[in-house]
């Protein structure tokens, strides 16, 4: 009986010491939080299809293993897949996170478990600003930082008055309050806002007829997904175009939505982090790679997945083998990727990156996005954010 | 005054989109007592068969003609699948069920059309502008109040002037003596019940230029839909008529006078109408 007890709890641990090598020496484990269904999965496709590009690039795919949790883009169910990723499968690194709602909701878990994060959308200005973590490195964007530089950059096509038009929510705030801010700043005059009730808006109708009569110079608007199409189209058809040219956040003309905008957009013009036309041989072997594997342009939100990909694969070959040192690692990441040189703000843990000012034309093969101008290395401020 | 004019119109077509929806609906509602929650997947569904249709035939009227047939076919399957048997089952059996279906059409259309939205481009009969009333408005918008406004004349000729109509009248006002006069009550909420699908489907061609065509359209129009119903009463034309025109109205000049109360104000007519009319504006039943 003892013998066969002892014998037991020998076997088991040599068993627990056999799966702590493996976890060790072999793999790294990657906890994917993403939409997989819901109005963001098609967004949590092309960021996943990104990530797995990075991985394959480097040839590191083994190195990785990689548990997904679908978040359904609701704050309860990304915080309870967090939990579950940190607490059960003892995740080494998160990456992933669409809405952010869900980011805001598993701000505290992450960083008080100490769980090195890579956000590869949410794009809250708080999340590097007031609410950074040190354990929270995005590689996405911030909503403040692609809008910015609009501000002044219209001023000086000879804007002077905007009407501005976003959903009424977080996000369509930050996008629009960081535009409104920096052209105020570089003088334009904003005549009019209007904030659309988000998701229940399809007719945008009532308020355009309304921006016309204030009859601005420009109107500057963020909407994206199907509030994008809707927008786009309406706008065209109700002739606005011919008087008004219609700038704005580049989600609203972002490779997703092109197809069904049609020629309505084109001559808009926006601001974005990534556009797939960019004529650099790193994005056009994205491109081409991208185009192999999934049969389409990639969006700014598949060069996003990549870039969460490419900087986990970076913070490994710098030798990072668990939470604390992948968490350090990522700091230090910097390169020159499909969208361009990048690097990690210590100040903030934001990306610090170029920002394209893009519009639409007819190509050869359909729409296509021309660019018109960069804005180099565009940085936050740290907006209250005290790392260390 | 320009201005003016060109936010009625707005109203207008809105007005007459929220019309295709809510006849259907409620008259389904208040011939039989059933609450059918899918009617906003339906009118997704007819969005989406217009879109395949106008890939397949070229041009948009493909979508515009098959798209209804396509959702009444959706109509019989469900009625004969589904809804029979749920007709003695009670409102709250109904209501579930119906609910339930709105999610398996999401799911389906999701899996079918995918996730991202698709469009369909505007019949070039209807492109561009045109001068009406001294202002330059859509084209295609105007096909949409006018086409609203001939559904409305035919359905009124249909329950005024005919004999189906009469039975249909009938019906709604006491379908138990309506049956003992030997009409078929239960052939006669099939027929409405396939009217009212293709109406939806139609709705859903018709608004697939102007909107983007994604699965979950139709849950975003439901609740517009069920307040004009609530507020028409149940069951008549008028009171559909009257619903879309008040709802369009305020949610169009809400959003241009009040845009901070935009999303409240067609909730504060609910209220207001329930409280001082219970039963709608112009319920069928006296």
């Amino acid at each position: 009986m003892k013998l066969a007890m002892t014998t037991a709890l020998a076997g088991a641990m040599t068993l627990s010491a056999s799966a702590a090598f493996a976890q060790d020496e072999e793999k790294i484990d990657v906890g994917m939080i993403l939409p997989y269904v819901g109005v963001y999965a098609s967004l949590g496709e092309e960021i996943d299809q990104g990530f797995m590009l990075a991985l394959e690039e480097a040839g590191m795919t083994d190195r990785f293993n990689i548990i997904r949790e679908d978040t359904e883009a609701s704050p309860q169910v990304g915080v309870a897949a967090t939990r579950k990723l940190i607490l059960e499968d003892e995740v080494d690194v998160l990456t992933g996170l669409v809405s952010s709602g869900v980011l805001g909701a598993v701000r505290d878990f992450v960083d008080q478990s100490q769980t090195p994060l890579i956000v590869s959308n949410a794009g809250n200005d708080e999340a590097t600003g007031e609410d950074c973590s040190p354990y929270i490195t995005r590689v996405s964007f911030s909503n403040a930082q692609v809008n910015r530089p609009m501000g002044q950059w219209l001023y000086d096509q000879g804007m002077r008055t905007v009407y501005t038009l976003a959903p009424d929510y977080a996000a369509g705030q930050q996008h629009i309050g960081a535009f409104v801010e920096a052209f105020e700043e570089a003088g334009g005059e904003v005549v009019g806002q209007d904030y659309t009730p988000f998701g229940q808006t399809q007719d945008f109708g009532p308020y355009l007829t309304t921006a016309q009569a204030a009859d601005p110079d420009a109107i500057f608007v963020f909407y994206a997904g199907s509030e994008a199409i809707n927008f786009v189209k309406q706008y065209d058809s109700f002739g606005i175009k011919e008087e008004t040219p219609l700038y704005g956040s580049g989600f609203l003309t972002s490779q997703l939505y092109l197809e069904a905008e049609g020629p309505a957009a084109v001559g808009v013009v926006t601001s974005l982090h990534y556009v797939p036309t960019l004529d650099t041989p790193e994005n056009k072997a994205f491109v081409e790679a991208f185009q192999a594997a999934a049969d389409r342009l990639p969006s700014e939100y598949a060069v996003q997945g990549y870039d969460a990909g490419r900087s986990l694969v970076e913070a490994v070959k710098a030798g990072a083998t668990d939470r604390e040192s992948i968490k350090e690692a990522l700091r230090e990441v910097s390169y020159t990727g499909p969208r361009g040189p990048l690097e990690i703000d210590p100040a903030t843990n934001n990306i610090v990156q170029n920002v394209y000012i893009y519009d639409i034309v007819e190509g050869e093969n359909g729409l296509t996005q021309e660019l018109i101008d960069t804005v180099e290395a565009v940085r936050d401020e740290p907006n209250g954010c005290e790392l260390e | 005054m320009t201005f003016w004019i060109v936010q009625a119109l707005n109203g207008l077509q809105l007005s007459m989109l929220l019309f295709l929806l809510s006849i259907g609906l409620t008259v389904i509602f208040g011939l039989m007592h059933f609450v059918n929650l899918a009617h906003g997947a339906l009118y997704t569904l007819g969005a989406y068969a217009a879109v395949s249709a106008v890939a397949a035939t070229g041009t948009y009227w493909g979508g515009f003609v098959f798209a209804p047939l396509a959702v009444a076919m959706a109509g019989v399957v469900l009625y004969t699948g589904l809804i029979r048997r749920m007709r003695k089952a009670g409102p709250m059996s109904q209501v579930l069920v119906t609910f339930g279906l709105i999610f398996v059409f999401l799911d389906l259309m999701r899996i079918t059309w995918g996730d991202l939205a698709l469009s369909i481009a505007e019949p070039t009969l209807f492109t561009g502008r045109s001068e009406l009333l001294g202002v330059a408005y859509p084209t295609y918008r105007l096909f949409i109040i006018g086409l609203g406004l001939a559904v409305m004349l035919g359905l009124w000729v249909l329950l005024s002037r005919t004999q189906i109509g009469a039975m249909i009248r009938a019906g709604v006002d006491n379908d138990q003596m309506a049956a003992c006069l030997g009409i078929n009550v239960e052939r006669l909420f099939f027929i409405v019940f396939c009217i009212g699908c293709a109406l939806a489907g139609l709705a859903g061609a018709v608004a697939a230029p102007v909107l983007s065509v994604t699965p979950d359209m139709g849950t975003q129009i439901l609740i517009p839909t069920l307040i004009v119903v609530v507020i028409g009463g149940l069951g008549s034309l008028k009171g559909a008529i009257a619903g879309s025109l008040m709802v369009g109205f305020i949610q169009t000049f809400g959003a241009v006078l009040a845009p901070q109360l935009a999303s409240v104000s067609i909730y504060a007519l609910l209220a207001a109408v329930l409280i001082f009319r219970p039963a709608g504006l112009f319920p069928a039943k006296a």
